[in-house]
């Protein structure tokens, strides 16, 4: 019980975190945001590695092992696209035009 | 090494944070996934520490399998082009979501299946979580993937009882998971005693994948970065649910940032389509637009020529907006847009763009569109900061858009299929120039009055590539 309340106690904070953060991520920006937090959910692949380790028999070891290949394409996959599209963000040449302010 | 290993798992999360924040601004934003990328690599380092595999084949397949998956990944990644990143993104969603599946289905079966059941109320509940989302998140990232690539159900596929359909597949996860969640009893007392917790749990598994079909085929054209955004969000949750299920900080942490990520997303798509996000999910706009207008008087437009167009831009105009819609991206025009604008900058004019949020097939697509062809991001502006220049602007280049600018969507009386929809307000600008194929509407299939303002609009009906190129060279002839 205890576990589970920290485990919600963590997930409302986040949550609540999360909402603050992509906020002020501009909409130029939204693609690479999708992106990255797409990398980021990723993470079940930290999931995947403890599933085909826990893998005793055909059937957990086939998932496990579709799991962790699902995964590592997603992280893989998901940083390198971001990457590659963030680099296209060229830094300004000349700051002439401000913004209105 | 538990206390380690939840450390570093504390530190990936930080990092993920860090990550974001720096997301803010174009400058800090590529460090920013760098540095997500490094906690991911921390996280994943912490875990190999803490894994104890007994199985024989263990370590090799897990090291194959990232293999695998991160060669497939990086390939798609560095080959991918820009215009496909809805597509990329969707794929990386239904991977995504289907590893959380996944993994909770392994978890439940390891309990259930090998371990004689037993596992606590919390437990049940977690797993199901993750296996319906997750699932669901996968099958209709397969749809959006199929629909985005125009491999199949391009633009709004509907059915006779969809709603009815999808009701009943919900109503079927329902009971079969509190079939799970009491152990069978609830089978058992309706006289179906074969329908234990794990034939109940592959039974959900089959209709949430039934589920995510049936609920992204009905979506459509302008409505796709509503969808991509919420299988985003839908992702994201199945991935913290399953965090719940491992009772892992890192899963419960990241997924949540991503659920949240998605939602907000998902929020600011569907108020700058002007709809209700439940009218988007559960009635297709093809349904409600288009075809309904038959009358076919030929109304006249002021039809000119890039030559027109290029005398015009080179001798009267001193600021230029340029409005561009996917229909750019569809002709592959970044390039010659970026060409003109250099063109008429060297003439000392003025060039601005003013992106709305729709435009493209993903939130923040046109951006990164523009980006690719070189346009300095400086002058990429949000629909807010664009509107109050339109006053001062000589004129508007529309390329390829025509709903995003359509002063039908002000006029509340009409009650068109756009109305409510905030858009880029062209009308005040001097002069408007559409660059379009033809007069069709656009997705929305409300035609737009701008066009038949003979002072005010300028129509080329063209080819987004080579109108573009025709009116950069008319502009340095001029």
């Amino acid at each position: 019980m205890e576990t589970l309340l920290a485990q919600i106690a963590v997930f409302v904070v986040t949550a609540y975190l999360g909402f603050e953060l992509i906020s002020r991520v501009p909409n130029m920006l939204h693609t690479p945001l999708m992106s990255a937090t797409n990398a980021i959910h990723g993470i079940v692949l930290v999931g995947a590695i403890i599933a085909l380790a826990a893998g005793t028999d055909a059937f957990t070891t086939t998932i496990g092992f579709i799991a962790v290949v699902f995964g590592a394409a997603n992280v893989v996959g998901g940083f390198w696209v971001t990457n590659r599209m963030l680099s296209m963000f060229r830094p300004p040449q000349k700051r002439v035009k401000k913004r209105k302010d | 090494m538990q206390v380690a290993t939840f450390l570093a798992y504390l530190v990936a999360a930080a990092l993920f944070i860090v990550g974001i924040r720096r997301l803010r601004t174009p400058e800090t934003a590529r460090s920013g996934n760098t540095l997500a990328a490094f906690g991911m690599v921390i996280a994943l380092v912490a875990t190999f520490f803490v894994t104890d595999t007994e199985a024989t084949l263990g370590w090799p397949l897990i090291g194959g399998g990232i293999l695998i998956g991160g060669v497939i990944g990086a390939v798609s990644a560095q080959k991918v082009q820009m215009t496909a990143m809805p597509q990329l993104v969707a794929a990386f969603n239904g991977v995504g979501g289907g590893a959380a599946a996944l993994v909770a289905l392994s978890e439940f079966y390891q309990t259930e299946a090998l371990g004689g059941g037993g596992e606590t109320l919390v437990q049940a509940i977690t797993v199901l979580l993750s296996i319906t989302i997750g699932t669901l998140s996968f099958s209709g990232s397969v749809i959006a993937f199929s629909k985005l690539q125009e491999l199949a159900f391009s633009g709004s596929v509907a059915f006779p009882l969809q709603q009815v359909v999808n009701a009943l597949l919900f109503l079927g996860v329902l009971l079969l998971s509190a079939n799970v969640v009491t152990d069978g009893a609830l089978a058992e007392a309706v006289g179906l005693p074969q329908l234990s917790p794990l034939v109940s749990v592959i039974v959900i598994l089959v209709l949430a994948l039934l589920l995510g079909v049936l609920l992204v085929i009905p979506i459509g054209g302008a409505d796709m970065p509503i969808v991509i955004s919420l299988l985003n969000s839908l992702t994201g949750l199945a991935a913290a649910s399953s965090g719940f299920v491992l009772d892992n900080y890192a899963l419960i942490i990241s997924g949540t940032l991503v659920g949240a990520s998605g939602t907000i997303l998902t929020r600011q798509m569907s108020s700058a389509l002007g709809r209700p996000l439940g009218k988007i999910i559960f009635a297709g706009i093809a349904a409600s637009g288009g075809g309904d207008d038959e009358d076919d008087e030929e109304r006249e437009v002021n039809d000119v020529s890039a030559e027109d167009i290029g005398s015009y831009l080179s001798e009267d105009v001193n600021k230029v907006v340029i409005v561009p819609g996917y229909g750019l991206a569809v002709a592959q025009a970044q390039a010659p847009l970026f060409e003109l604008m250099e063109t008429l900058e060297s003439q000392g004019k003025e060039v601005l763009f003013g992106i709305h949020p729709v435009a493209g097939r993903m939130p923040g697509h046109m951006n990164v569109l523009l980006a690719e062809a070189g346009v300095p991001h400086e002058k990429l502006y949000d629909m807010e900061d664009i509107n109050p220049e339109f006053e001062d602007t000589d004129a508007v280049i529309i390329v390829g858009a025509n709903d995003v600018v359509n002063p039908a969507a002000n006029d509340e009386a009409k009650e068109s299929a756009i109305s409510g929809m905030p858009i880029l307000e062209v009308e005040n600008a001097e002069r408007v120039i559409f660059v379009k194929r033809s007069l069709s509407p656009g997705f929305a299939g409300v035609d737009n009055p701008l066009f038949y303002d003979m002072d005010k609009t300028m129509m080329y009906f063209t080819d987004a590539k080579q109108g573009l190129q025709d009116i950069t060279e008319a502009v340095k002839n001029a």
